[in-house]
């Protein structure tokens, strides 16, 4: 019914106007004071546009409308939405208290019942002046990063606490949840971290190739992919990674929890839910995404090998020679080193914004998408400042 | 309340229903007749919310028809399907609004997707069904993470009202309400079945909703039908189930 009805509207408004205010409203003959306004037809939803236009357009003056009565006896379907309308035009006649003629008992209940309510004015929704706008926005990305350094603090508080109850053994050490979780976010991103780490390796040796060549320097490419895989590459490409998959997970799993009450519910048992949900977690990056990175640069390694022998004619055992004297315990040392400060500072992030969720799943979709950017974001500009200081101290 | 005989509005005949191995529902008869309030109860998991969910379409069904004003909602095609769907309303049981829109958008939602309204109008009918369900204006602009389990019900309630449907689904309405806020909202369903017309099936454990609201019980038990009658025929009944429903120490019995 709505369907046909919409695509008459859309079709043929302009020639069926004349046709179609006669199946709506028809002003009948005088009677006493005023006008009799004729209704009939389906008063309803999927006609309110067609009858809000029929009142618009009755040819009567405020003062006659005033005057005017109602006749729905010939009225035959009415829903709230007509009986809004109906309603609404009878109000037109301000202070008139004459009922529609010619109501049937049913159509009279839902009147009389919809005729009860009395459209309030809203307080209208404080607006803020268009000009302090910038200013307000300014305020609340200062007030907002204030706060997210206190609860990143007192994160790390809690989190250090635990621990340290887990280290001295006064909490029990939850192992079979940290083996768990090291599966969870560890294990299971193996395959995909490797296979990034070769494809990236690959592009970016392939790269150089092309540049080194015209130098007749092809071979250095080793010395590159010894530094650049073991350093920076592997630990880089595993830690966003493991933001990206992981983080997220942490984030929705706490969230979610948070929603639930499983939270509180631990509390209330006497269990502290930092110590038994987000340390097995965040001892799992820790871990883990050294090894992770390891894997990572070894693929990367991998990608150069083939590379090198596809595009620089390199053969592998000319490759691995020269990497013998290119290769330095540091490289890998520097690349090791970072991966937990980078597993941990996700894991704390991941934290935050989980603790943060609450209510709606609107939340828990907008959380979940912050602690992503925020732990990739942190994870690269960690790495930066491990660069400068590991270059400072010339390791 | 209802007028005895009036003509049916939809009839589930033979509705079967499983998941895997299982047979939840086998072979449901009940039909919901104009105008009435039909209660649905049985034990919990004889298949009450999911014979409603099969009715509705949100579960496939293995076997039976389910009809609606006399036609074989299955064997319509999906747009006669959509005509008729838009005369249902249904009530989740946490109420199921869309938490990134406030109380007056998640009424408007469906208005929005189904008919031609002005926005000026639109907005009017939505504060209308608002106070229609008994929620005062200020709540419109609240986000559904901000109101009460009552309210939620009452908004989601107004939701279901959008499109004026002629067929009311419940699912456990008064779960969750205190009291006070449960007896209340048994009236509003009366009330607005009274004056909108609206045939209801209520999926409920509440044996106050069932006394001051329901004209027709119908009792699931094991996946089949138990019982189907008023109140006075499931209180005469010998079914051990129902005997200890409806005698047990939480009923109360006017007849002693």
């Amino acid at each position: 019914m709505q369907l046909s009805s919409s695509s008459w509207y859309c079709n043929g408004v302009k020639n069926s106007t004349e046709s179609l205010m006669a199946r709506f409203i028809e002003l009948g003959a005088t009677q006493g004071t005023g006008r009799v306004i004729l209704c009939s037809g389906d008063w309803t939803a999927a006609n309110a546009r067609q009858l809000e236009h029929d009142i618009a357009s009755l040819p009567l003056s405020p003062a006659e409308r005033s005057q005017s009565s109602i006749d729905i006896s010939a009225l035959r379907r009415l829903d709230t939405a007509g009986a809004w309308v109906l309603t609404q035009l009878q109000r037109d006649g301000a202070g008139q208290a004459t009922d529609f003629i010619g109501a049937s008992p049913k159509h009279a209940a839902l009147l009389s019942r919809i005729n009860t309510y009395e459209p309030k004015a809203l307080p209208p929704r404080h607006s803020l002046n268009p000009l302090l706008v910038p200013f307000s926005a300014l305020g609340r990305i200062i007030v907002g990063i204030a706060q997210d350094i206190v609860a990143v603090n007192a994160t790390l508080g809690h989190i250090l606490v635990a621990l340290a109850q887990t280290l001295t053994l006064r909490s029990p050490l939850r192992l079979a949840s940290f083996v768990h979780q090291f599966e969870q976010i560890i294990l299971r991103a193996i395959p995909i971290v490797a296979l990034i780490s070769l494809v990236v390796g690959a592009i970016i040796t392939q790269q150089t190739i092309l540049q080194l060549r015209n130098f007749g320097a092809a071979i250095l490419i080793v010395d590159l992919a010894a530094i650049l895989m073991f350093r920076e590459i592997g630990v880089l490409l595993a830690a966003i990674m493991v933001a990206g998959r992981s983080g997220s997970a942490i984030t929705a799993e706490i969230g979610s929890m948070r929603i639930r009450e499983e939270f509180d519910a631990l509390r209330v048992i006497g269990v502290d839910p930092y110590q038994a949900l987000l340390l097995p977690r965040i001892a799992a990056l820790i871990v883990g995404l050294p090894l992770l990175a390891f894997v990572g640069s070894m693929a990367g390694l991998l990608g150069a090998i083939i590379v090198g022998q596809a595009y620089g004619g390199i053969p592998m055992d000319t490759f691995v020679l020269r990497l013998r004297d290119a290769m330095s315990f540091t490289s890998v040392a520097v690349g090791l080193l970072k991966a937990p400060f980078m597993g941990f500072l996700i894991g704390l992030l991941a934290s935050v914004e989980g603790m943060k969720v609450q209510g709606s799943s609107e939340s828990l979709g907008r959380r979940t998408t912050t602690s992503v950017v925020k732990s990739i974001f942190v994870v690269i500009v960690a790495d930066g400042v491990f660069a400068i200081f590991f270059a400072a101290i010339r390791f | 309340m209802m007028d005895q005989g009036a003509p049916s509005i939809m009839t589930v005949v033979d509705l079967k229903v499983g998941f895997g191995n299982t047979t939840v529902i086998d072979g449901l008869n009940f039909e919901l007749r104009e105008g009435e309030i039909l209660g649905l109860i049985g034990p919990s998991g004889s298949g009450k919310s999911v014979s409603l969910r099969a009715i509705v379409g949100l579960l496939p069904t293995r076997g039976g028809d389910v009809s609606f004003a006399g036609q074989n909602y299955s064997g319509l095609s999906s747009s006669e399907q959509i005509v008729v769907r838009r005369d249902w309303g249904m009530l989740f049981q946490q109420g199921a609004l869309f938490s990134s829109l406030n109380v007056v958008e998640n009424i408007e939602f469906p208005m929005r997707e189904h008919l031609d309204l002005s926005p000026r109008l639109r907005r009017e009918l939505a504060r209308m069904k608002l106070d229609l369900v008994g929620l005062p204006p200020e709540a419109a602009y609240s986000y559904p993470s901000q109101l009460l389990g009552g309210m939620i019900k009452r908004a989601a309630l107004a939701r279901a009202l959008a499109l004026d449907p002629k067929i009311l689904f419940l699912d456990e309405p008064t779960a969750g309400l205190d009291p006070i806020g449960a007896g209340k909202f048994d009236e509003l369903i009366v009330t607005l079945s009274d004056t909108l017309g609206l045939s209801v099936l209520m999926v409920t454990h509440d044996l106050d909703s069932l006394q001051t609201a329901c004209d027709h019980i119908v009792a699931l038990s094991g996946g089949k039908l138990l019982k189907a009658g008023t109140l006075s025929d499931m209180r005469a009944a010998t079914d051990p189930w129902l005997r200890e429903y409806f005698h047990g120490p939480r009923a109360h019995n006017p007849e002693g």
